[in-house]
């Protein structure tokens, strides 16, 4: 009896054993992907990079002749333009809801109104990229006139990283202790001053973390903008002119004229990028974690 | 004093405005993709659009029942390849990794989900399409479901293990302890106490891993060889039915709307009501799923 019981005390710890090694598979599986997706574009893509890639425009042609040079701009002015529109709307919204709208005395009209804010958020959130495309190119690019341009581009884009901001901007927000707020009402100030000069500045670590995330979302995504910005490999010369985006860049490079070295080359400079981001957003979240609580 | 009170107001209002902004947002995108699909659900029907088998906007049919099908089983072949790595990955970080290991296993998820999409469609277009050409079955060009599942399961897998790990993380300490101090081992208790506790959030999980995948578009694009066909197995064996290369919703969308005019354009943002309503029914039946579990306890 008793080594019947230990028999099969003996085994639960060997299933043990083995349901943890398959558990510690499946994390070197993940890592393994991860390994194998970066290695190759590192190692295939590093002998094209260089400073005069950075600089030289592309040439168009069939192996991609020329460097990136407005690729870049086009980038840059796509984060400029997108979260230059959407972080004064998003932060503005997140301050609605949290510091407006959350106040016990808003009747059953404000809490409904303030349900349906959060359902388009939501909803917003769970919007797949192509139908922000789609979006953009019938009220941009077609009905309003702009034509293939950044403007569309851009605009179509900042509604896509909206709620990204808006999410975590709430997040800083609900952050910031109640007694700041008590002691700066309690002074007499209105309620935008409190908001502007208390908390919003306690909260700015936060929302920044926001507007970095969503760069990254912008200089990553490519469905949007293959659909708003037109694919001309020329620089830029006004906010209604085409263009190409880095990711937009390596997709043109690997689809149309099959140039993988240098499409891995510019796809390396974007990983590097969102390793950078990454590295910015961890940084800025620890600091939040290690403010002492009050 | 008069002033301040007056800028109160006012950005009271103009916060409000910016509140309401993604309401309106949502509000617009609907308005203006049902009012640009409209023709084409008027003039070709909504019955036709959805089951005929046909796509060819030259002659006037449009028929998205290839591309549903492309999207619904490159989703799935991508939940059964990702899920079970996803979740095995969600536990081992919550459950049995040592802190060291975490540490750096938390930002490469990170980095696995910051990945642009664009840079996975080129690596599978590079590696993985000539490692599933290798597989001999006449007809097999390594394009098709099968080397976009693989794809789509790399990109799910931080969307998954990040929403399973939270959920995890978010059961009771006492129903691990409770479940420990009868004297179950480790395991035990994961598959018998802490699981099916966070059962909900891993389901939310597994969900918006298939919304991700559903709405992916150009990793798709480059895996998937576009061909506008209902994917059928290549020999007898219907296993083979993977290796068919197939189109997605998203590519339909992607691959044509640059040039379309009139009917067909009209056609595309009905291609896009579709992909939405299908997102919005994975997410309803999730809803169920968990409302029903809820009734449970």
């Amino acid at each position: 009896m008793i080594s019947a019981v230990r028999a099969w005390s003996a085994r639960r710890y060997q299933v043990e054993r083995l349901a943890f090694a398959l558990l510690w598979l499946c994390g070197a599986l993940a890592m393994a992907a991860l390994a194998a997706v970066v290695t190759y574009v590192a190692v295939q893509g590093w002998p094209t990079l260089g400073l005069e890639m950075l600089v030289t425009p592309p040439r168009g042609g069939l192996s991609g002749e020329g460097g990136i040079s407005s690729t870049i701009v086009t980038t840059l002015l796509l984060v400029l333009i997108t979260v230059g529109v959407a972080a004064p709307v998003g932060v503005g919204a997140a301050v609605y809801l949290n510091e407006y709208a959350a106040q016990p005395r808003g009747g059953k009209r404000a809490r409904v109104m303030v349900a349906v804010m959060r359902f388009g958020v939501e909803t917003l959130a769970g919007v797949p990229s192509i139908i922000f495309g789609l979006f953009g190119y019938a009220i941009f690019v077609s009905a309003l006139h702009f034509g293939f341009s950044l403007v569309s581009a851009g605009l179509a884009g900042a509604c896509l990283i909206l709620p990204v901001i808006i999410r975590t901007a709430e997040e800083a927000l609900r952050a910031v202790p109640p007694s700041y707020r008590q002691g700066s009402l309690a002074l007499g100030t209105t309620h935008w001053q409190t908001v502007s000069g208390v908390v919003l500045p306690a909260a700015l670590p936060g929302l920044f973390t926001g507007i970095v995330l969503s760069v990254g979302r912008v200089i990553s995504e490519t469905a949007v903008f293959y659909v708003t910005l037109g694919g001309s490999y020329q620089m830029p010369t006004s906010l209604l002119s085409g263009g190409r985006s880095m990711a937009l860049h390596v997709y043109f490079l690997a689809m149309d004229t099959r140039a993988f070295d240098k499409a891995m080359g510019t796809g390396l400079i974007l990983i590097v990028g969102i390793v950078l981001i990454n590295l910015v957003v961890n940084g800025l979240s620890r600091r939040l974690a290690k403010r002492p609580a009050s | 004093m008069m002033t301040t009170r007056l800028v109160d107001r006012a950005m009271r209002c103009l916060l409000l405005a910016a509140a309401l902004s993604a309401i309106a947002i949502v509000f617009l995108i609907g308005l203006f993709t049902l009012r640009e699909a409209w023709p084409a659900i008027q003039q070709v029907g909504v019955w036709p659009l959805l089951s005929g088998t046909e796509w060819r906007p030259g002659q006037g049919e449009f028929g998205l029942l290839p591309m549903i099908a492309g999207s619904v089983l490159v989703t799935l072949g991508s939940l059964v390849l990702g899920v079970p790595v996803a979740l095995g990955c969600a536990v081992f970080l919550a459950e049995v990794a040592p802190h060291a290991v975490r540490s750096v296993m938390r930002p490469c998820v990170e980095l696995l989900a910051g990945i642009p999409s664009v840079i996975y469609g080129l690596f599978g277009l590079v590696v993985i399409v000539p490692m599933v050409r290798q597989i001999p079955v006449t007809g097999n060009s390594g394009f098709g479901l099968l080397a976009a599942s693989i794809v789509l399961a790399v990109m799910m897998l931080p969307t998954v293990t990040n929403i399973a790990e939270d959920a995890i993380r978010a059961v009771p300490r006492e129903y691990k302890e409770g479940s420990l101090a009868l004297g179950t081992t480790h395991w035990q208790t994961i598959v018998g106490v802490v699981v099916p506790a966070a059962r909900s959030g891993i389901v939310a999980a597994i969900v918006l891993g298939a919304g991700r995948a559903l709405g992916e578009t150009m990793a798709m694009i480059m895996v998937i060889g576009n061909s506008v066909i209902v994917p059928t197995p290549l020999d007898g064996n219907p296993a083979t039915l993977f290796l068919s290369q197939a189109r997605t919703l998203t590519g339909n969308v992607a691959v044509e709307i640059n040039y379309a005019t009139g009917l067909h354009q009209s056609a595309l943002f009905a291609t896009g009501v579709v992909l939405f309503a299908l997102i919005m029914i994975v997410s309803t039946l999730a809803h169920m799923l968990m409302g029903r579990e809820a009734e449970e306890r």
